[in-house]
């Protein structure tokens, strides 16, 4: 963000007025382009302009106004509010602008954030061992290959072409140790040399260029059952999880963090507490990748804007997120945006809006907050990448959104809430009921929904495990939940009424294994060792024996059988416990619980079924 | 240095406009002087090249256009910190006062330090994350919602509950168990002059008054002051806390009258009201104060918050206790149910909430058993809680044998656990034992939530 040579060619212009986070500006209007940066020189204060009048521009400033005063200098920095992309984004925590608060941290020992703080978001001494991974003479487009460093041990940082460049490699570095701004490449084109490093800007506004939207069909697992099988997401999908305050939302943010089957996630704190920033950090950096032995700090850009620190940082740092994860997409890479919480976003968004004294829509939230909504949820999908891989194969990635919404009081009939919905494509809304009696995670079944089922049943269907006494998909399995699940809130209503003892058997069935689907499988506990993350198998082995007892119940029924001699099967005990009890790899150990079952089952047949059905 | 002014142009509710002759900074604290001997604060607001609006923090009543002199101090909101204010009471202006009284001490405090009471915001990154425990001596926030060191934990209560009594136990009780110095900076916001004399009271009758520093914004004191208490309040705390490296217990009593002038003002500036009539902006504002608890890297000290608010018509989803819980880790909620049956402090437990309890207890920190018979006593009571409802279906006869081992819990649970005086002062051990002899009302095979070497250990079955 420091641009000294733009500085010293640059008209200066003054401020004229200041409320707020805003202010007016005189002497720039003729020159500057809407969403520049203008930089207060005195203070080192950067603003963003987002009003240009005939005789003045508003800009908002991203730090505090405090001790500006009338006439200062105001600068035009000639280019927009733009991420640095290069090696050493992951494991790093930076503020909405993308300013390092590591590196502040050692600047400022007493912890303070202090203004006018000017530091490059990546360091310019650090060196990165670098391997090329093309030829020299070779024509390039935007998107290819031209090297290779190894970021973190999970993940390999492409060197690509940025967008719209092209032309013939004049000159291509020898395999060894490179700072990011070091000269890299050359490319030549009409006879003109440019020369490039490894670093590349974008615009945070910006959606970086890629050939084609593909739709997607493959799940982004999560390790959470309940999202897994009711209300899956796609890889290149978006979500928004709505819920009051101790509903758990954060919970559930952090336990996708960790477990979810992206390469690489974008954490953007937003407007939440600092404290869980801290406790992301330290979780993170404990924290052990079981597939590759690493910290999962290594595959994680942390984006903080706590609730404390200015707010027109907090409205760009869902953008600078989703910006940073892109640039990882177009290396071909499944990326995470988890953004927490979006509600925070819109609220800074209302301020702003306000102190510009905009005509407000409902509740405040100015009437553009669907349009800037859109164009962050919109920034997700499963694409074709521009650029040929070393293989010259076609490649992919895909860019996920998590956001999660704080309405207020919890009513989902708010502003935030009703506006993501009609951008988001799954709703996972957590209800302060189920977590009043501990039911977490704390995500309705009854107003939660999904549009991505049809699109990955057949990916589950590759990875079905083959039971021949349960012959149904995951497709299936989710069907039959479902429908327990819904006859069990009908039948809630008139349980009130008469009595759940005045129900028909088979109805009391479909309680009692509505139940067995809450306590032993929808409710997970995060901070349990083996049951914060269930795997695919798993996860199909512990509903195909629910859904088998309930079809083999609904059989012994028909035949005389008792309910009470149903509940009393002892193996239901070990049900419930496979959550925490077997590990995703002991698949076998489910498989017995299994087959325990169907010989309880049998042994009780033989000896009371002859005595049950006289 | 200071310019005096003489011209103002309008004055509206709390707002003074003047012509824009001086080279004011924006968040400049000026004087206003009026020819009664008054002297007044305020802080430019708003500014462009014609005029400067300036927001006064007292009563604008009084003030013309003619008799006023308005002087610019070149300096933003500052407060003067010492050692010397342990023991004292100070007003809004940090100035020391009687509180019976409450007429302002001639004697000044000898300035240490000055700080600006806007602070500056922490660094994420430079944050600790909170794992040590502060000791409250009552049973059901050590048992069950452990206090930690540089949480905000914030008590929702309702007019006519005893938070009061509950803020007085706290503030006289509280200690790290470490040897660390520890102290108590009291801030009373909007609070009733009887209130005031019963904090003073009890702060001397339990002898921690010298370990107190207390802020007092009296209920009829000009609404605008209760924006400023806080932040001296807190920025007093940050010094002794990151300069001095005490641990520092925030306590902030009423957040409500807070959250009220916030709105009064708001209106008075014509701003476009979000919900209730508050603006827009109250999560952040809030924020700016609730956030300015914590540890940081390299430092001893810590801020630790409990701010107290009443909530309007007993309504958790009113925009104060609402914001409030999204910012906080956790809150305390108080139950009229439970004062009616004579239980203080009466918490509705399954209301309340620690979010850093769970990496800060445990063996070498509290007891190897307290995590799992805090866990055991929430669940077991929201049991009581359905076989109470069935009672009045079924009647006690109705009830099986674990059900009346339940009732039983329940009730010595309420009387036992939560129940005690309000000079009662328990320690982790005692708490902890009380609630293994009231769980001994239940039958081990009820345990679930319990591992069994500690059933094994700190059961005792009844005879």
């Amino acid at each position: 963000m420091n641009k000294s040579n733009s500085e010293t060619n640059s008209i200066l212009g003054y401020i004229s007025a200041i409320t707020g986070s805003l202010i007016k500006i005189k002497g720039l209007e003729a020159q500057i382009r809407l969403h520049d940066l203008i930089k207060i020189t005195k203070h080192n204060i950067l603003g963003e302009v987002i009003q240009i009048y005939s005789d003045y521009i508003v800009a908002q400033c991203f730090e505090s106004t405090s001790n500006l005063r009338i006439n200062e200098k105001v600068v035009n920095l000639n280019e927009p509010l733009s991420m640095e992309l290069a090696p050493g984004l992951l494991g790093n925590v930076f503020d909405g602008i993308q300013r390092p608060l590591q590196k502040a941290f050692g600047l400022f020992k007493d912890g303070g954030l202090q203004r006018g703080l000017e530091l490059p978001p990546l360091s310019r001494s650090k060196k990165w061992h670098f391997t090329p991974k093309n030829k020299n003479e070779n024509n390039v487009n935007e998107g290819d290959l031209i090297g290779v460093v190894q970021e973190t041990p999970m993940i390999e940082h492409k060197i690509l072409v940025p967008p719209n460049n092209s032309g013939k490699l004049s000159f291509l570095s020898d395999e060894g140790e490179y700072t990011i701004i070091d000269e890299i490449y050359k490319l030549k084109k009409n006879n003109k040399e440019k020369s490039f490093s490894m670093l590349q800007k974008w615009p945070i506004t910006i959606t970086r260029p890629f050939k084609e939207r593909t739709i997607s069909n493959i799940p982004l697992i999560t390790g959470i059952r309940v999202i897994d099988l009711l209300f899956p997401i796609t890889k290149g999908g978006t979500v928004g999880v709505p819920g009051g305050f101790g509903t758990g939302k954060t919970v559930i943010q952090q336990s996708l963090a960790k477990w979810c089957d992206a390469d690489v996630c974008v954490y953007v704190g937003c407007g939440e507490r600092g404290n869980e920033i801290a406790d992301v950090l330290k979780q993170f950096s404990e924290l052990i990748d079981p597939k590759s032995g690493n910290p999962l700090l290594d595959r994680i850009i942390l984006i903080a804007n706590t609730s404390n620190m200015p707010v027109s940082a907090r409205e760009a740092s869902i953008f600078s997120g989703v910006t940073i994860a892109e640039y990882y997409r177009d290396m071909g890479y499944d990326v995470a945006v988890f953004a927490d919480s979006t509600s925070r976003w819109a609220e800074s968004l209302r301020e702003i809006s306000g102190l510009l004294e905009e005509m407000p829509a409902e509740e405040g939230y100015p009437a553009y907050l669907p349009s800037k909504l859109s164009s962050f949820y919109e920034r997700a999908g499963i694409v074709k990448l521009f650029g040929n891989s070393e293989s010259g194969t076609e490649r992919t990635g895909s860019l996920t959104i998590i956001g999660s919404i704080s309405p207020p009081a919890g009513d989902f009939s708010e502003p935030v809430t009703t506006t993501t919905k009609s951008f988001v494509q799954g709703f996972w809304a957590l209800d302060a009921g189920l977590a009043y009696s501990k039911h977490y995670p704390a995500i309705n079944w009854l107003t939660s929904y999904s549009n991505y089922p049809d699109y990955i049943s057949e990916w589950w269907y590759e990875r079905d495990i083959t039971w021949t006494e349960i012959d149904i998909d995951w497709f299936d399995c989710r069907k039959q939940v479902n429908d327990i699940l819904s006859q069990d809130n009908e039948l809630k209503y008139i349980i009130q009424l008469i009595g759940e003892e005045n129900l028909p058997e088979s109805q009391q069935l479909t309680l009692f294994i509505a139940k067995l689907i809450k306590n032993g499988f929808l409710i997970q506990n995060a901070f349990d060792d083996i049951d914060n993350y269930t795997g695919v198998r798993k996860l199909l082995g512990m509903i195909k024996i629910i859904l088998l007892l309930y079809k083999e119940g609904k059989e012994l029924l028909k035949q005389g059988f008792l309910l009470e001699d149903i509940k009393e099967l002892k193996t239901i005990i070990e049900i419930l416990r496979i959550n925490h009890s077997i590990r995703n790899e002991d698949f076998n150990k489910i498989e017995e619980i299994k087959n325990n079952l169907i010989n309880e089952i049998e042994s009780m047949k033989i000896s009371y079924g002859v005595f049950r059905k006289l | 240095m200071s310019v005096i002014y003489k011209k103002i142009q309008q004055i509206i509710g709390p707002l003074i406009f003047l012509k824009n002759e001086h080279n004011a900074q924006y968040g400049e604290i000026v004087k206003i002087k009026t020819n009664d001997g008054k002297t007044r604060t305020g802080q430019v607001v708003k500014m462009d090249e014609q005029v400067i609006v300036v927001e006064v923090f007292e009563e604008t009543t009084g003030i013309s256009s003619e008799n006023a002199e308005i002087i610019f101090t070149e300096d933003t909101f500052q407060v003067k910190i010492s050692k010397d204010m342990f023991g004292q009471t100070f007003n809004s202006l940090g100035k020391p006062i009687d509180i019976k009284t409450k007429i302002a001490l001639d004697s000044d405090i000898l300035t240490e330090v000055q700080r600006d009471i806007n602070g500056v915001p922490i660094n994420p990154f430079a944050r600790e994350y909170p794992v040590d425990i502060i000791q409250t001596g009552i049973s059901v926030i050590d048992g069950l919602f452990t206090l930690i060191r540089g949480q905000k934990l914030p008590i929702f209560s309702v007019q006519g509950l005893p938070h009061n009594k509950l803020a007085a136990q706290i503030a006289s009780q509280a200690k790290v168990i470490s040897e660390e110095s520890f102290v108590i900076i009291f801030c009373g916001i909007g609070i009733i002059h009887d209130d005031a004399i019963y904090f003073l009271k009890r702060f001397q009758e339990t002898g921690s008054l010298q370990n107190i520093i207390s802020f007092i914004n009296f209920a009829d004191d000009p609404i605008i002051e209760r924006l400023i208490i806080p932040r001296i309040a807190l920025t007093t705390a940050e010094y002794f806390a990151f300069e001095k490296d005490m641990h520092v217990l925030v306590i902030l009593i009423d957040m409500t009258n807070y959250a009220e002038a916030l709105r009064e003002l708001s209106t008075a500036k014509e701003e476009i009201p979000s919900r209730k009539g508050y603006p827009g902006y109250i999560y952040s504002d809030f924020a700016s104060l609730y956030e300015r608890t914590g540890k940081i890297k390299g430092k001893k000290g810590s801020i630790t918050q409990i701010p107290i608010l009443t909530m309007p018509n007993d309504d958790i989803s009113h925009p104060i206790p609402d914001t409030t819980g999204y910012i906080t880790e956790g809150q305390l909620v108080l139950s009229r149910d439970l004062h009616k049956k004579g239980v203080y402090p009466p918490f509705e437990v399954l209301a309340s909430i620690s979010r850093l309890m769970k990496d800060a207890i445990g063996a070498e920190k509290t007891r190897e058993d307290h995590a799992d018979i805090s866990s055991q006593l929430l669940s077991s009571y929201s049991n009581y809680l359905e076989v109470k409802d069935l009672i009045s279906i079924v009647g006690e006869d109705g009830l099986n044998y674990e059900q009346k081992n339940l009732l039983k819990f329940g009730i010595d649970f309420e009387q036992r656990f939560l129940n005690q005086k309000e000079d009662e002062n328990r320690t982790f051990e005692n708490t902890l034992n009380i609630a293994w002899d009231v769980i001994s009302n239940l039958n081990p095979n009820q345990l679930m939530r319990i591992h069994q070497k500690y059933i094994d250990k700190y059961f005792q079955a009844r005879v």
